[in-house]
């Protein structure tokens, strides 16, 4: 659950209270409009730090007592051409009064930093809705950049929405005209400019804001103060002027009591990671090589080492998984962390994993496939490579994260399944999720279950394949006495791990492996279906899509269809309870970011018809067109 | 822990497995494999807490054998597996046993980055010059011309030099013993155990079914003491049968001379020294090849370094001592926090 309370009166003293501190401005005189949710992108130059304005806008709107969901969406170059078509990078937020599941299907307002970002976004935005132009950067020379043969602020070419020609780079250098600051560095205030803008069409304050500046720019100064700058005049600008000839007002959402903080996906992955080593007790080993958009877990996990947590930024990915192998021989939790072109490196080494039955977790934040593919884009398509993708009979367990806070359960339950079965154990998130921020409800470390982790040093009796009741083998580290005994690839005898290329013992061990994975079914919570009971229609969804789906049946349901929704964590095994829940229903849609890959598992598993849904364009599902999918179906 | 008087009482026997060898009868590896069986004893340290792991080959067999923990891992990953062992214990003795096709050709990424980091592995190479699980095929240390299963014309692929390999990779341990000379086989090994960051060793091993005679000019006695030079730290580079032959430099051009003869003296020969910066002297050392050079058994480089597995432990300890154990609690609510009443 991600809201929460905050009283609007309140927010309303604090802010008088800050402005009259910061000195200036006063309440907003003009008229405000009440709005349920507001879908805000901003789109620039990927130099043009657009990332930064949308993470702190949702920063702000995160304090001020609304939900939220973000999603970035940024090219693979790092700095592409300035002015450049493919050089766009975005930020997309929706906050509302009431809960919030996707970043939104299209923009109430577009803030366009140059005509490029205008070109390759204006066909997003709602009939009738705001356009914040930087008419400073709609020079002819990047006009043509961006293909316009006449300017689109100027040609009428806009009409039908409301139009905000404001010279953000233009004013932005005249507010700091006195900083001392060099163009260039002038140039690069114009995003908080832009920012400030937003917060007081938004009725947002100011004075938070102006401290995160300061201590993110501590070791600048005179950067920090020209931010400082650059916000305020935007605020006053939007403020003072009579161009906007209203603001907006979001109240806040009405949410469970506690601590929040946001959180991206990656980073609710890495303290899900950690919490999972001090909940056991055992130490945490992430070896991992960088890729997008994985890398931010290993950023995160490697910032703490006052914990039991180790990072190895390998030589490649296959470095990257076997050092993670050798950790967990060694008794820690072995952890390695990749996006889809690493995971067929890791590939054999996942072989490897399962022959040893070693404790280990795999996390894969889906990107836009095949080969190198779509870097900085989403998509769900490595699931039949999670649960198949591998030489010979080699049995994963697989689940997947449904939101960014959803990853921070999922990266403990990832290593309590591989803990307590002996098994690797591979976590699909997705650059959706991985890069997107929500508000997070602090958890009391208390409140997480514990997890249980019993090294074997007895040696009398000791088989190094011999099982438990769940066909478990023992954790035995080297360094115990009594206990030196030999594994690897080869396949072993089904009781004491020596070589074995017996032929039945060969159909015994990989029986008892698939056996031993299928048997964590036993071990899955029953699933909760939202909405009717039987029905017309189920829903059945998997990792990023989760927000998409419970709109569109919500809205549906609103309409009064007949229609469920069924969301799955665990992919391998499927959760037992789903054979009988897919029965009673007359249809099943399974929409997903792939060509219909749990569509395959499904049909595979319960020999029943799945309708497909799929999206592989790199971008999340709209609401609509999932809601446009049920209408044709129920 | 054991105790000091048990480990004492360990012998090469309590090394040794259940498990049959399964080594072509005469393949030089069952020498190396006796070799390391007498050493472990002699090192004091408990056996549960030596550890082997190899990738795929012959050679790879070697953890099966040993009556330690080990691992038979995949092919060319040893390095990567072991070094993730190290760096989670460090306490442990980690011994890579791999080949000249396993370590230098599908794993020559991780040989060159395990040597980088001088993470404590000892990495004893097996280098027979050819593949012997897949029946013959060329490897990278296979040389020019020769007629393998895969090169029946003769191999066009210029062979790796693994001493000059691994001293490119910044080794600070990099020594040469070959399979029939078990004394000085054991004297390389002991120094290679005594080493605190990576220790590599090749040993030239001979395969007799698909490259016998690889090295006979250095291990027939009749011949081998003008075919091979013994490296020793602080002493000049002599060889031959009459200890009158040695390595003199001209420039930066080593030549093989006689003392002696045109008024050379010892004096003039070229010195050892294991220690020299950067490796630059074991670097050219290991540029003497035969048939013009002898070939250069013994330690080219010996130099103490930090490794990296102890750069780690300082690196936890350095960052608890300053911000504190890490605590779950104050991490969840670090960052920009808020409160819904």
């Amino acid at each position: 659950m991600r809201i929460y309370v905050a009283r609007y009166e309140r927010q309303v003293m604090s802010m008088t209270a800050e402005k009259a501190e910061a000195g200036q401005v006063t309440l907003p005189p003009r008229p405000v409009e009440e709005l349920e949710s507001v879908v805000i992108r901003f789109v620039g130059d990927s130099g043009d730090g657009m990332q930064l304005t949308g993470n702190e806008f949702s920063r702000v709107i995160a304090r001020s007592g609304n939900d939220f969901a973000t999603h970035p969406d940024y090219p693979s170059e790092i700095r592409a051409p300035t002015g450049t078509l493919f050089g766009v990078s975005g930020y997309q937020i929706q906050f509302a009064s009431r809960q919030v599941f996707t970043s939104g299907d299209a923009p109430d307002v577009l803030v366009a930093m140059n005509p490029a970002a205008l070109k390759t976004n204006f066909a997003d935005v709602k009939r009738g809705g705001i356009l914040i132009a930087n008419s400073g950067a709609f020079t002819e020379g990047n006009l043509a950049k961006a293909n316009y043969k006449s300017n689109p602020l100027e040609d009428g070419s806009l009409d039908g929405y409301r139009l905000y020609k404001i010279d953000i780079s233009g004013l932005t250098a005249l507010a700091l005209k006195e900083s001392g600051l060099s163009k260039k560095e002038i140039g690069r205030c114009k995003n908080y400019y832009a920012l400030g803008l937003m917060l007081a069409l938004y009725s947002r304050p100011l004075g938070r804001e102006e401290e995160v500046i300061r201590s993110k720019f501590a070791r600048m100064p005179a950067i920090a103060e020209a931010n400082v700058l650059a916000l305020r005049a935007g605020y006053a600008y939007a403020d003072a002027t009579e161009m906007f000839a209203t603001s907006y007002r979001v109240h806040s959402a009405p949410i469970a009591p506690g601590k929040y903080r946001s959180l991206t996906g990656n980073q609710a992955t890495a303290l899900g990671l950690v919490a999972a080593s001090e909940l056991s007790g055992v130490p945490l080993f992430l070896g991992s090589y960088p890729i997008t958009p994985a890398s931010d877990i290993l950023h995160e996990l490697s910032g703490l080492k006052h914990f039991n947590v180790a990072t190895f930024q390998a030589e490649d990915e296959i470095g990257g998984i076997c050092s993670a192998i050798g950790a967990a021989y060694g008794g820690a939790l072995g952890l390695t962390t990749t996006s889809g072109p690493g995971m067929a490196l890791k590939t054999e080494a996942l072989g490897l994993a399962v022959m040893l039955e070693l404790p280990l977790v795999i996390v894969n934040v889906q990107r836009g496939g095949p080969s190198t593919g779509l870097p900085t884009k989403t998509e769900q398509s490595d699931l039949l490579q999670a649960v198949y993708g591998r030489n010979g009979e080699c049995p994963i367990p697989v689940i997947a994260a449904n939101s960014p806070a959803d990853c921070f359960d999922c990266a403990i339950e990832a290593f309590r399944i591989a803990v307590k079965y002996m098994t690797p154990v591979i976590l699909l998130s997705d650059g959706g999720i991985g890069n997107a921020a929500e508000p997070w409800r602090i958890p009391d470390p208390a409140s997480l279950p514990k997890l249980e982790v019993a090294y074997r040093t007895e040696p009398k009796g000791f088989q190094a394949y011999a099982r438990d009741e769940n066909l478990v083998r023992a954790w035995v580290r080297p360094g115990t006495p009594g206990m030196e005994h030999r594994v690897g690839g080869l396949e072993k005898d089904f009781l004491t791990g020596n070589i074995s290329h017996d032929p039945i013992n060969h159909q015994r061990m990989v029986e008892v492996r698939a056996a031993k994975v299928e048997g964590i079914a036993r071990d899955i919570p029953p699933l909760e279906v939202t909405g009717t009971n039987e029905g017309d229609l189920l829903v059945v969804g998997w990792g990023s899509t989760y927000g998409a789906i419970v709109q569109a049946c919500e809205q549906a349901v609103a309409e009064g269809r007949s229609v469920a929704h069924v969301h799955l964590r665990h992919l391998n095994p499927l959760p037992p309870s789903l054979g009988d829940i897919l029965k009673r229903y007359k249809k099943v849609l399974v929409p997903e970011m792939n060509l219909g890959q749990l569509s395959r598992l499904l049909r595979e598993h319960y020999l029943i018809d799945v309708v497909k849904l799929n999206k592989v364009q790199g971008r999340p599902f709209k609401v609509s067109e999932i809601y446009d999918r049920i209408l044709e179906l129920c | 822990m054991t105790d000091l008087s048990e480990i004492r009482g360990l012998s090469k026997k309590d090394f040794e497995s259940n498990q049959d060898v399964r080594w072509c009868p005469g393949c030089g590896d069952y020498a190396v494999l006796s070799q390391i069986q007498k050493l472990m004893p002699t090192l004091g340290i408990p056996r549960e807490n030596f550890v082997f792991i190899s990738g795929i080959g012959c050679s790879s067999r070697f953890p099966y054998y040993m009556e330690t923990y080990g691992m038979h891992s995949i092919h060319g990953r040893a390095p990567a597996i072991a070094g993730g062992l190290k760096l989670a214990r460090p306490e442990l003795s980690v011994w890579v046993v791999t080949g000249d096709g396993d370590a230098l050709a599908i794993g020559g990424n991780h040989f060159i980055h395990a040597i980088r980091r001088n993470i404590g592995l000892k990495i004893i190479l097996l280098n027979n010059r050819i593949y012997g699980l897949t029946k013959g095929q060329y490897s990278p240390t296979t040389e020019l011309n020769k007629k393998t299963k895969s090169t029946p014309l003769g191999n066009i692929d210029r062979p790796f030099n693994p001493i000059a390999l691994a001293l490119g990779a910044g080794a600070t341990f990099a020594a040469r013993t070959v399979d029939a000379d078990q004394a000085h086989m054991a004297g390389v090994l002991k120094r290679a155990a005594a080493h605190e960051g990576t220790a590599f060793v090749e040993v030239l091993q001979n395969c007799l079914v698909f490259n016998d005679g690889a090295y006979d000019a250095i291990t027939d006695k009749s011949v081998r003491d003008d075919a091979r030079l013994l490296l020793e730290h602080g002493k000049p580079l002599i060889f031959g049968k009459n200890r009158d032959k040695g390595v003199r430099l001209r420039g930066l051009k080593p030549e093989v001379v006689t003392v002696g003869e045109n008024d050379v003296t010892e004096a003039e020969l070229l010195m050892h020294d294991e220690t020299v910066a950067h490796g630059a002297l074991a670097f050219l050392i290991s540029q003497l090849e035969a048939p013009k050079f002898p070939v250069t058994l013994g330690v080219f480089r010996d130099v103490d370094e930090l490794g990296y597995e102890k750069r780690n432990e300082q690196l936890h300890t350095d960052t608890r001592a300053h911000r504190g154990r890490g605590e779950l609690s104050a991490l969840f609510n670090s960052g920009d926090v808020w409160t819904v009443e």
